[in-house]
């Protein structure tokens, strides 16, 4: 019986982790000091922005804020990531 | 040369006065001069924590205000030599001083020759906080392995960089090896990890703390509290030393688990 409880416990992730992973994602949010109003004005901004040369896929674009490593390692800093879908280049601005 | 050192956490709770209580008496049984300084204001516990409730006379926002000198204000603990506590008002609020004034208070400390100011910081981030760090050369982070205490710690080490006060160390508090082992507990380097600061060290959740905290008497001097044990290696790293980390994993129940074991199998 003890056995099996065990083996049952080391499946699911001890709770330290979770704590820990929940941790990391809060701290990205309250470190770069984003509140998602302002996401959603950047959002839109870019979307202005980019649509003045091509054509993008609004329903797909994905603006989101994580983190990524450093170059030399050292430790993590926020990123703004940005997935924007291309529909098709606006022919308008390619011709000058 | 004195340092001033700011004792913080954000979060309430975690442990900040009896480590402020701890470290100086420490650092005074080594001989060091040292004045603990209560800055919560409003809400005084350095006095109660060190068992010197019973002496308070005049308090920071007296010294402040010029209703008394510094000496005045400063309490001789008798049980350790060189050690002195300058309490927080009780009836007064944060507001009642400004950080140049707290920063005046900590540079007349520095000319009374104390070789340690140990400023005992209140929860929050508000004035309260701003007031404790302005006198500071250096600031100590004490936090717990819980998210809302690392998520606090995390945004104080920021205000902290934000106003000069870089490279904070810091001290997790109440660590729970039996937990850490199972798994159900952050341990010392997810912790430092996720906050990416130095350690200065880490105490273990030890009943021992509890008890001294009841009668008032600090736990740095007990030898057979592991607590105390873990302040004192903290000491000694204030000092410039180089003392590693206390391993854990020869917790004192270790024994019986090892019995429980044997008949186990």
């Amino acid at each position: 019986m003890d056995i099996l409880n065990f083996l049952r416990k080391k499946n699911a992730q001890p709770s330290g982790t979770v704590a820990k992973d929940r941790l990391k994602l809060v701290l990205v949010h309250d470190r770069v000091n984003c509140s998602s109003h302002v996401l959603e004005m950047l959002k839109n901004d870019i979307i202005k922005v980019i649509s003045n040369y091509m054509e993008i896929d609004e329903e797909e674009l994905d603006i989101q804020i994580t983190q990524t490593q450093t170059e030399d390692n050292a430790g993590t800093v926020p990123v703004l990531y940005a997935n924007i879908p291309i529909k098709s280049m606006r022919k308008s601005n390619q011709e000058d | 040369m004195s340092e001033v050192i700011v004792i913080t956490s954000g979060k309430g709770g975690v442990g900040k006065t009896t480590t402020t209580a701890n470290l100086g008496c420490g650092l005074a049984v080594l001989g060091k001069k040292v004045a603990l300084v209560d800055a919560d204001i409003g809400l005084r516990n350095l006095d109660v924590v060190m068992g010197l409730e019973n002496r308070i006379v005049y308090d920071l926002v007296d010294v402040v205000e010029g209703n008394c000198r510094l000496k005045q204000g400063l309490i001789k603990d008798k049980r350790f030599d060189g050690l002195f506590l300058l309490p927080a008002a009780q009836t007064r609020d944060k507001d009642a001083v400004s950080p140049e004034q707290m920063q005046k208070l900590c540079d007349s400390l520095r000319e009374e020759g104390f070789d340690f100011i140990l400023i005992d910081c209140p929860a929050g981030i508000e004035q309260g906080f701003k007031n404790a760090i302005a006198g500071a050369d250096k600031a100590v982070v004490v936090t717990t392995p819980e998210v809302s205490a690392v998520r606090d710690a995390d945004r104080i080490i920021g205000l902290l960089e934000a106003n000069g006060l870089a490279n904070p160390t810091l001290i997790l508090n109440r660590l729970r090896i039996d937990l850490v082992q199972r798994g159900d507990m952050m341990n010392i380097q997810d912790v430092t990890e996720i906050l990416a600061v130095d350690i200065l060290g880490v105490v273990p959740d030890d009943e021992s703390i509890v008890i001294a905290t009841n009668k008032g008497e600090p736990s740095v001097n007990t030898t057979e509290s592991r607590a105390g044990q873990a302040y004192r290696n903290i000491v000694q790293r204030l000092l410039g030393e180089d003392v590693p980390i206390m391993s854990f994993e020869q917790a004192p129940e270790s024994f019986m688990d090892k019995l429980k074991k044997l008949f186990k199998n």
